[in-house]
This record gives structure tokens, C-alpha cells and sequence, in this order.
């Protein structure tokens, strides 16, 4: 909380002259607020907390998994580590750190007074500390946490599962919900609160990017709670929806779950792509090269990743024509995602570039993210993926495409955004040497795995044959490393929220966009009359 | 869409109803959808006979012509679903059939323990193409079997493999897994007494 405080104070101060009341005092300004910037703040807080938790839990395992045998904790804990990490990163880390921008930026970026639905908004922030506590408690109750993969398949979730499982569904419920209040908000905001004169294609990229995500939400976000719903009746209510015995299908549940799932992990990148776009645009000095190809693609991005959910269940027994399919669709995906790195690096060519941290953490983005498409690619060829197919290979795909994906999207975000929200300039020093650490840590921990998954390592084992020892050596020593780092982080933006060199209204010269207009820090209200778009 | 931009525009207080209306609408629908996809899967596999799963009572007692030309493998497995004690196994393992004849095999069970028990076997046929081309007259699996302790049972299967089997197969498995319904007895009379439809057998 103590972080809390200092994180808005700078926020807080500068315009208790305005005619509007500033924000409550207290405790209370917290729970009650109704406010953007505010909720914004709890959401990145809230989620860079998760991120430290789910982290720990991945420095757990890395551990133990840093010389072969059982040194540290038993299998039955390691199995609980992978889920809850799995879990927490997703819904908990980087799910939440998007919304947060979203309030943040948002309203900012389309001359909108606040969110549309302020109230909303409050109860959906508050709803997702209740659901990781209900999480997170399942560590400490009888026969421990969730087991069973972050994927939780049926019947290992169902008739193999921890008695805390109904826990666990029930913090899914709550996470669901509060997606889902989420992402309601987000459309209403930017359907009914974009200022006069801004058309849907004068809209900034990462409001496109929010839409569409804000779209795949409330497609999906109701059939994994549906998913979840079917789980409880099968554990207590002697319903049998993936039992076989009782007539039921484990298939289905897996089918049901990617249903969710692939959407999933587009919601997890495409608010990235939207930052990014904006970042690359903003340390090149110049306009965003395809402005309309990019809000296309990720249309197209979107609609696509409701078709090729099979593509994770290749070896679960897909008749060849539905293998054919789901290869090609997948593949097909890799287009529009081209479509989209072509024009970040057309952006860059010729340009004036400079290297702050935001840019460094962008570039970065580009390179690794690709990376990780090309490993889906491989996957995505059924014939090759029965020998890929849990194994660490589809680890590090993910990993490429979540940590230089998703999480530098969020880091690179965070410092473009930081002097305009705290009105100070974080240093910059420590900010490279904290892209510089992450980046060689995050490589030398996840591509060394790559060559453990053709060589024909599982994944989610405490426990490995003696020819990979050497890798998930290196692996482990740059997961410390990059755990480590992240405390820098910590540091540099705390450190920036208490003070440092002031920010003018615009920090960067190339940056573009109505956020840049208002003063630094951003006051606590803004737009109250809506600004003139040319 | 774009009423926020007009001077006309609705109040965003009504507006923002309408999204939510909508939102909602996309919610509520997508959640009956994730049910929906338990019907709609099982309808999906009889229809396209992929996942194995075979069909219910098959009513004419012969399709017709037999084909003596061409014979057909069939082999038979049994398997214990977890926690299932019983010895399981087929009396034929495997039999050269063919197609169009009704053929008539059984499988042996016993319950070795001491106190009754009821089991339920769940068939799966591969490869699955075949799965729409294998009919069963008769089979153990449409009902559950109670077995007192000690008791021991021939069940008999009945089927026929249909003339218009596709030629490239030449060989099916049917497998069977036996899962124990004892406890579920009480509670609901005939199995699935859940989500599924589909009545296997
Ligand atoms: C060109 C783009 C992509 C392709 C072709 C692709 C393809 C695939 C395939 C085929 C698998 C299944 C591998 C297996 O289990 O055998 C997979 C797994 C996965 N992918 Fe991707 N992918 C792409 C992009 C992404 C993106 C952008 C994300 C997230 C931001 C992502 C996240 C994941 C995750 C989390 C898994 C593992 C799920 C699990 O089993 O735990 N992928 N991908
Ligand atoms: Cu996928």
C-alpha cells in the first residue's frame, strides 16, 4: 500500500486547485474510486504484485529443476508450482496489467472525461483481488493447490483433482466476471465516449487493438466459465460432461477449453501490438507506416484465432481432414501477423531513430515475438507437432511469444507512459540495464529450451534424464537472472513516482496522440470538455 | 457506431445501456454456446463417426447381402476403468468376418470381490472411419451388469460389419472399457444421467 500512495501522490498534488474536488483521503479514495487513473493505478499495481508471486513460483521450479534428480520440493508441490504460476501470469500478471493501461490510457487517448461506466469499473478491480486470494489460499488448504496444468483437463482436474479444485473454479468464475465488466466498459467507453471529430479509423492503434480484445473477451470469457461450470457439476453434482463412464467425453473438455483458449492468447498480445505501434512510431519520428493494414490485421487476427484451437490437440485424435484444417488455418494466421511486423520495420526504415528504454523493449518485441511465431509455425505442422507435443519446445514457443511479447509490450508501455503518469522522467540508466538484464536473461532461459523440446524433453517434469542437464542449467541461471531483474523495476518506477527530473507535457518528440497534450502528470481529471480532433 | 460524434447523438447515459444490452446479449449467448458445444459435439461425432464412438441398437437383424468375397479382422479388448476390480476380457480376441453376416461373440467378466458390484462398458472403435460401417444388434454395453460377489458372466456382442465398409480397411478394433457404476446406482437409475446424449452402446 506503502507503494500506493507514493504512486499517485505526484498525480494527486498538482491540481487540487481545480474547480473539481481531488481524490478522497485514505484508505477509502482507494476502495471507492470511481476514478480512471486511479483504477488504472490498482490494476498495474495489482498486477505487477502477481507478477512477483507468479514469479517466485517459476523461481521455485527452475530451482528444482536446475540439476537433474528431486533436490527441493516434491513432485506433488512442483506440480502445484507449474499450475499456479500458469494461472497467475496469465490471469493475474499480464490479463490485468492491459486493462490497467486501458484505464489509464484510454480515456486519454480518445478526449474522453473518464471511463463510461465509472462504477463498473471500481467493482471490477475489486472483484479480482478476492478471486487470487480464493486462488492463492487453495497453496494452504488440504491435499494443496490445483495440480493439474493451467490447461486443467479433464479427468485430471475432475476425478484426479485436489479437493481444492472447487476453489480454484470458483476464482475462475470471479476472474471471468470481472473480464468480462472489464471489457463491457472498455466498448461503451470507446463507442459512446470518443471525442467529436474522431472517426473509428482516426482512432489510435491501441484503442483499435482494446476493441478487438475487448471483443474476444466477451466471446470467450463466458465458455471458459461455461468450461468451469461443467467441471463443478461433474466433481459435485454426479453430472458426468467429460466422464466417460457415465457417457461423457475428456475430449470435449479440451475442446471447449481451446475454444477459450486460443482466443486467449491473442488476448493476452493484442493490446501489445497497439503500444507497440504507437512506441515505434513515436522513436522513429515518424507516422505509423499502414495505419489501416494494421486495424485489418488484427481484425483479422481475432477472427481467426476462433478457428484453429485444434492445433493444441493434434495428438489428442483429430481425423485427417480436421488436421488438415486446423494446419492451414493456423498458418494462415502467421499472415496477417506478418502483415504487422512488415509495417513495424517499414516504420523504423529510414527513420530517426533513438533508443530509450520504451523503444529498446519495442525492438525487442519485434525480434524475440517473431521468434515465437516461428516456433508456432513449426508447431502448427500436425505431422511435426506429435513429436513437439508437450515437450519443452511448446514451452518455449510460449514463452517467446508471452515474455518478449506481452510482458516487454507491458514494460515498454510502462516507461512511454510513466512521465505522463507521475510527471517525473524515470532514469534512464537503470531502465536500460534493466531491458539489458531482462533481455539476456529471458534468452538464456527460454532458448536453451527449444533444443531440450526436439531433443525430447517433457514438459512439466520435476525430474529429467541426465542428457539435458546441461541446458536447464544455463535455463535456470537465466530465469534467476531475469526474476531478479525485475525487482530493478520495482525500483526504478517507484523511484520515479517520488520524484526525479521533471516531464514536460511531451516527452518524446515523435509521440503523437491527444494523451501528449495534457500536462505531466496527467490531472486527476481530464477532458471534462472534449478536445477538437482535426 | 458513430452517434457519439454527431451533435444529435443520444445521451452516452442511453447509449451506454445499448452496449451493455448488447454486450450482455454476447455473453449470456456464448455461455449457452459452451453448453451448447456438449450436444453438438456428440451430434457431430454420430454424424461423421469420427472419436470411435459407436451407435446405439442397430434394428434390421441383417443388412442384406452378405459379401463372402472379402473378409474383415476384428479384434476385441477389454479394459478396467480406474478403481475397477472385475477380471474383463474377451472369449474371442479376434475373428475374420464377413461383411454383411451377423456375428455373435462374448466377453467374460467376474467380480472378485465380496460385495455385489455393477459395471457399465463404454466402447470405442478404430480406426474411426469404420465407426458408421459397425452395427451392433445386440450388446452388453447398452445396459449395466450387476454381478454378485463372486459371480461370474458371459455377456454376448452381436454385429455386423456393413458390406459398404470403405475398402482400404481391412482390420477393426472395438475396445471396451469397464467402469465401475456402484456408487452411481442409487443416485440415477440409467447411466448418463448428465450431460451426455448420447446413450453409447
Ligand atoms: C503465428 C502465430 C502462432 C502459431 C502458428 C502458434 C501455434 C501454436 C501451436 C500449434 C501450439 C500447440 C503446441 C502443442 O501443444 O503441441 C501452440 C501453443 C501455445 N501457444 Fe502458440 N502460436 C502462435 C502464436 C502465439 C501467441 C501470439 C501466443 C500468446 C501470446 C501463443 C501462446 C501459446 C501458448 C500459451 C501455448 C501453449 C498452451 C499450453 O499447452 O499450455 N501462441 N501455439
Ligand atoms: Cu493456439
Amino acid at each position: 500500500m506503502a507503494v500506493t500512495g507514493v504512486f499517485m501522490s505526484a498525480v494527486a498534488d498538482t491540481h487540487s486547485q481545480e474547480h473539481h474536488h481531488g481524490p478522497a483521503k485514505g484508505i477509502s479514495r482507494w476502495l471507492l474510486t470511481t476514478n480512471h487513473k486511479d483504477i488504472g493505478s490498482m490494476y498495474l499495481i495489482f498486477s505487477f504484485a502477481m507478477f512477483l508471486l507468479g514469479g517466485s513460483m517459476a523461481m521455485v521450479i527452475r530451482a528444482e529443476l536446475f540439476q537433474p534428480g528431486l533436490q527441493i520440493v516434491q513432485p506433488e508441490f512442483f506440480n502445484q508450482m507449474t499450475t499456479m504460476h500458469g494461472l497467475i501470469m496469465v490471469f493475474g500478471a499480464v490479463m490485468p496489467a492491459f486493462v490497467g493501461l486501458a484505464n489509464w490510457m484510454l480515456p486519454l487517448m480518445i478526449g474522453a472525461p473518464d471511463m463510461a461506466l465509472p462504477r463498473m469499473n471500481n467493482w471490477s478491480f475489486w472483484l479480482l483481488p478476492c478471486a487470487f486470494l480464493i486462488l492463492v489460499s487453495t497453496l494452504f488448504m488440504e491435499g494443496g493447490a490445483p495440480n493439474f496444468g493451467w490447461t486443467f483437463y479433464a479427468p485430471l482436474s475432475t476425478t484426479y483433482g485436489p479437493p481444492s479444485t472447487t476453489f480454484f473454479i470458483f476464482a475462475i468464475h470471479i476472474m471471468g466476471v470481472s473480464s468480462i465488466m472489464g471489457a463491457i466498459n472498455i466498448i461503451a467507453t470507446i463507442m459512446n465516449l470518443r471525442a467529436p471529430g474522431m472517426t473509428l479509423m482516426k482512432m489510435p492503434l491501441f484503442v483499435w487493438t482494446w476493441l478487438i480484445t475487448a471483443f474476444l473477451l466477451i466471446a470467450v470469457m463466458p465458455v471458459l466459465a461455461g468450461a468451469v461450470t461443467m467441471m463443478l457439476m461433474d466433481i459435485n453434482f454426479g453430472t458426468s460432461f467429460f466422464d466417460a463412464s457415465g457417457g461423457g467425453d475428456p475430449v470435449l473438455f479440451q475442446h471447449v477449453f481451446w475454444f477459450f483458449g486460443h482466443p486467449e492468447v491473442y488476448i493476452m498480445i493484442l493490446p501489445a501490438f497497439g503500444a507497440i505501434s504507437h512506441i515505434v512510431s513515436a522513436f522513429s519520428r515518424k507516422p505509423l507506416f499502414g495505419y489501416a493494414s494494421m486495424v485489418y490485421a488484427v481484425g483479422a487476427i481475432a477472427l481467426l484465432s476462433f478457428i484453429v484451437w485444434a492445433h493444441h490437440m493434434f495428438t489428442v485424435g483429430v481425423p485427417l481432414a480436421g488436421q488438415l484444417f486446423f494446419m492451414y488455418a493456423t498458418m494462415l494466421i502467421a499472415v496477417p501477423t506478418g502483415v504487422k511486423v512488415f509495417n513495424w520495420v517499414t516504420t523504423m526504415f529510414r527513420g530517426s531513430l533513438t533508443f530509450e528504454a520504451p523503444m529498446l523493449f519495442a525492438v525487442a518485441f519485434i525480434i524475440l515475438f517473431s521468434i515465437g511465431g516461428f516456433s508456432g509455425l513449426m508447431l502448427a505442422i500436425a505431422p511435426a507437432d506429435f513429436q513437439y507435443h508437450d515437450t519443452y519446445f511448446v514451452v518455449a514457443h510460449f514463452h517467446y511469444v508471452l515474455v518478449p511479447g506481452a510482458i516487454f509490450g507491458i514494460f515498454a508501455s510502462a516507461y512511454f507512459w510513466l512521465p505522463k503518469w507521475t510527471g517525473h522522467m524515470y532514469d534512464e540508466t537503470l531502465a536500460k540495464t534493466h531491458f539489458w538484464l531482462s533481455f539476456i536473461g529471458m534468452n538464456l532461459a527460454f532458448f536453451p529450451m527449444h533444443f531440450l523440446g526436439l531433443a525430447g524433453m517433457p514438459r512439466r517434469i520435476p525430474d529429467y534424464a541426465l542428457q539435458f542437464a546441461d541446458f536447464n542449467m544455463v535455463s535456470s541461471i537465466g530465469a534467476f537472472m531475469f526474476g531478479a531483474t525485475q525487482l530493478l523495476f520495482l525500483f526504478i518506477v517507484v523511484k520515479c513516482a517520488r520524484g526525479g527530473e521533471k516531464a514536460p507535457a511531451k516527452p518524446w518528440d515523435g509521440a503523437e496522440g491527444l494523451e501528449w497534450t495534457l500536462p505531466s502528470p496527467a490531472p486527476y481529471h481530464t477532458f471534462t470538455t472534449p478536445p477538437d480532433i482535426k | 457506431m458513430a452517434d457519439a460524434n454527431s451533435d444529435t447523438s443520444p445521451t452516452p447515459r442511453r447509449s451506454n445501456r445499448r452496449v451493455i444490452a448488447w454486450c450482455m446479449t454476447g455473453v449470456v449467448g456464448m455461455f449457452a454456446f459452451g453448453f451448447a458445444l456438449v450436444p453438438l459435439y456428440d451430434v457431430f461425432c454420430e454424424i461423421t463417426g469420427i472419436n470411435g464412438k459407436t451407435g446405439g441398437r442397430y434394428e434390421a437383424s441383417s443388412t442384406g447381402q452378405v459379401d463372402a468375397d472379402r473378409t474383415v479382422t476384428v479384434q476385441f479388448l477389454a479394459s478396467n476403468g480406474p478403481g475397477m476390480s472385475w477380471e474383463f476380457r474377451p472369449v474371442t480376441r479376434s475373428i475374420k468376418v464377413h461383411p454383411g453376416e451377423p456375428v455373435t461373440v462374448n466377453f467374460f467378466a467376474q467380480n472378485p470381490g465380496d460385495t455385489p458390484m455393477v459395471g457399465q462398458a463404454v466402447p470405442s472403435l478404430s480406426p474411426s472411419e469404420g465407426t458408421p460401417y459397425f452395427h451392433k444388434t445386440e450388446c452388453f454395453c447398452f445396459n449395466q451388469q450387476p454381478l454378485e460377489a463372486g459371480e461370474s458372466t458371459e455377456m454376448p456382442l452381436v454385429f455386423i460389419v456393413d458390406p459398404e465398409l470403405p475398402e482400404y480397411i481391412t482390420k477393426l478394433t472395438l475396445s471396451y472399457t469397464l467402469y465401475d457404476q456402484s456408487q452411481h446406482i442409487e443416485v440415477s437409475g440409467p447411466v448418463g444421467a448428465g450431460a451426455s446424449t448420447n446413450k453409447n452402446g
